[in-house]
């Protein structure tokens, strides 16, 4: 990889932006140990270039949906830490207003379309956001991000095909992590290069090695060229790894550890951190000193997660319905 | 008698009816080398071997659909959804292949086969991971729902589910599965459309299915204190539904509290007082009430679980507003 095609800036800013989503990750990890975090919640510590990558190839009006692996993402596409933490603490000053949890953050005025929890479910729903900037005659992207599981729901063909026969200014994005769970890619296919599946659809389709921001910048920026220029979706098959188990409450017994210690030789915060080192883009000290400002971030958005209330129990009958006054059953 | 868990209990009905019939087989989601997701399944593969502990992709649609297609053929599927919640991504061929094959064949094509998984909240999973579809699956000709709420329950219909003939959605309790109870080493089989009296008394029928049996059961404790007698019946199938087991204890105790995890309209409970009330209307001294989860999805923060759910506090104010008290 040519590292002089990218900036100072560019690679700082992957810098920044990876420090924060493994830092806040390893936060929620502890927080979900002393249970101020419950139910399922999934960690994205290894996978960080993936979405490092893509937010330096697009504009900020481009649009993100994502399953419920999602903490990442949201800070990526600019919730605050602690907007996002306060969702994880299900308080109200959540980016949901702690009706979304884990699973579920949203934000609308970020672009950033959601979590979603039902595996696949947002892969039409992806073409759903293209198709509106489509109709509407906008310049924006929609990047849809599922897992290597999720390729095997239904919904993915069907969608494929009408993305392609309608040209939706759309980029589907495997994060192929290797795991479904416990079950791993091989076990679930006959077709292990999973960027082939869209070749049946003759949808511009790609591998990407998902380890460092460089490739996935450069795998990104040509899709979103073409979704720009009406020339319709692309499949990116972007190759990556969880260090963690699939959610907190797995021990990941499925794998060996010198599979996880392989990647993390080339764990993409420590790569971009070598590049700044040995480029002279930054020194030890400058490191240490956004290491600081990071981790005082996350510890403002613990705070700030502590002090804020639970959202009230009438809340529950609050948006449910656009519809204002909507008549409940109640007891 | 020994006592073993809920996941225990299923395991033997499964390890049990796959033993002795070679046409039974498992498939699903994590079933054979994760050994179950919530580990109902573990130690299956090790006894039966790939061919007949199936992990599947991601794809319920598709192994729904297979499994139909395997009854059609002659074999017994079980087909495991890691949760009820993502059936919902199967549900055509619950609903428009296995419930209308026997019929729209003219009597030919029967499936005997089993769905089943867990079903209801857990805690605050959010809007999409906390959902009870009993009733949507009772609602439709041509299935059985069976919901146990007990170890013992669970192992003996789920052996008779896995012998019906016809397709039988059977749903657990991701909040159940680790709870202990009486089973007897001997094997037995509980038929499916026959309700159980839990608790006998005189003031009250409480009827509920399922996991919220707990709070059925927590609230007739509790009201026993105060010196009100509660019948709490347990109707372990919701198709069909025992409504004679229901309307003889209302022609007792002629008053009746239906408890339900379920949102509320044209719900299980709604069914039951329209049943009630057609034929036992002349023994009734107060109205039906009816406690349901609250008309939401459930949201994920703690004060919408507690907000959200059937508890003792609400069930007591029901029953004692039943009985004017
Ligand atoms: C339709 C559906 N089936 C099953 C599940 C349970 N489930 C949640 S995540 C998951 C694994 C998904 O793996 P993958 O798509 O590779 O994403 P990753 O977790 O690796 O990011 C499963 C089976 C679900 N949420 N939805
Ligand atoms: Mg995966």
């Amino acid at each position: 990889m040519a590292t002089n095609k990218f900036t100072k800036e560019t690679y700082l800013n992957w810098y920044e932006q990876m420090l924060l989503m493994r830092r806040f990750e390893e936060k929620a990890a502890q927080l979900y140990g002393q249970q101020k975090i419950k139910g399922f919640c999934h960690l994205y510590i290894g996978q960080e270039a993936v979405v490092a990558g893509t937010m330096s190839a697009l504009k900020k009006e481009d649009r993100l949906i994502t399953a419920y692996r999602d903490h990442a993402h949201a800070l990526a596409c600019g919730i605050s830490a602690k907007e996002v933490m306060a969702e994880l603490y299900g308080k109200v000053t959540g980016c949901s207003k702690g009706k979304g949890g884990s699973m579920h953050m949203f934000s609308k005025e970020h672009n950033f379309f959601g979590g979603h929890g039902i595996v696949g479910g947002q892969i039409p729903l992806g073409a759903g956001i293209a198709f509106a900037d489509q109709y509407r005659g906008g310049d924006q992207v929609t990047v849809c991000y599922f897992g290597d599981g999720a390729a095997r729901q239904g919904a993915l063909h069907e969608t494929f095909n009408m993305a392609m026969l309608w040209k939706l200014p759309v980029i589907f994005v495997i994060e192929n992590n290797g795991y479904a769970m416990g079950t791993s890619v091989e076990r679930t296919t006959n077709v292990m290069e999973m960027y082939k599946i869209g070749e049946s659809y003759e949808m511009p389709s790609f591998a990407v090695d998902g380890m460092q921001p460089e490739t996935v910048h450069e795998a990104m920026a040509e899709a979103a060229k073409r979704a720009r220029a009406n020339e319709g979706p692309t499949l990116l098959e972007i190759r990556t790894y969880r260090y963690r188990g699939h959610s907190m409450s797995d021990p990941a017994k499925y794998r060996t550890k010198e599979e996880v210690e392989e990647y993390k030789k080339k764990d993409p915060l420590e790569m971009v951190k070598a590049t700044l080192l040995s480029k002279k883009m930054a020194s030890e000290a400058d490191l240490e000193t956004l290491e600081e400002k990071i981790m005082a971030t996350i510890n403002e958005a613990v705070e700030f997660s502590e002090n804020s209330p639970f959202p009230d129990p009438s809340a529950l009958y609050e948006d449910i319905y656009a519809e204002p006054n909507y008549p409940f059953i109640k007891e | 008698m020994r006592s073993i868990q809920f996941r225990e209990a299923l395991k033997e009905a499964l390890n049990e009816e796959m033993r002795r019939d070679p046409d039974v087989f498992l498939m699903g989601e994590e079933v054979a080398e994760y050994n179950g997701a919530y580990k109902v399944s573990q130690g299956m593969l090790e006894e039966f071997g790939p061919k007949r502990i199936i992990d599947t992709p991601i794809a319920e649609l598709g192994f729904a659909g297979i499994g139909v297609g395997a009854a059609m053929n002659g074999l017994r599927p079980v087909i495991e959804f890691m949760t009820f919640n993502f059936s919902l991504v199967a549900i055509d061929q619950v609903i428009n292949a296995a419930a209308k094959m026997y019929q729209m064949s003219g009597g030919q094509f029967n499936i005997p086969m089993v769905f089943r998984g867990p079903t209801g909240s857990a805690g605050q999973l959010g809007a999409q991971h906390s959902q009870a579809f009993e009733n949507w699956y009772a609602n439709c000709p041509g299935l059985k729902v069976v919901v146990p709420s007990n170890p013992y329950d669970a192992k003996g219909l789920l052996k008779t589910a896995i012998r019906d003939n016809d397709p039988v959605i059977f749903m657990e309790s991701e909040q159940m599965y680790g709870d202990k109870g009486e089973v007897p080493e001997e094997e037995y089989l509980i038929p499916i459309g026959v309700a159980d009296i839990k608790r006998a008394g005189t003031d009250v029928t409480i009827v509920s299915f399922g996991k919220i049996m707990k709070v059925a059961l927590a609230t007739a404790e509790a009201l026993a204190n105060e010196g009100i007698s509660c019948e709490v019946i347990d109707l372990r199938t919701v198709r069909p539904i025992d409504y004679d087991t229901v309307i003889n204890s209302v022609k007792k105790t002629n008053r009746l509290v239906v408890v339900e995890e379920a949102w509320p309209l044209a719900s299980i409970s709604s069914e039951i007082a329209y049943m009630v009330q057609k034929v036992a209307f002349d023994h009734l001294d107060a109205p039906i009430r009816r406690v349901n989860t609250q008309d939401t999805p459930l949201g994920y923060a703690p004060t919408f679980v507690q907000e959200f759910l059937p508890n003792v506090e609400r069930v007591s104010k029901a029953v004692k507003d039943v009985l004017y008290r």
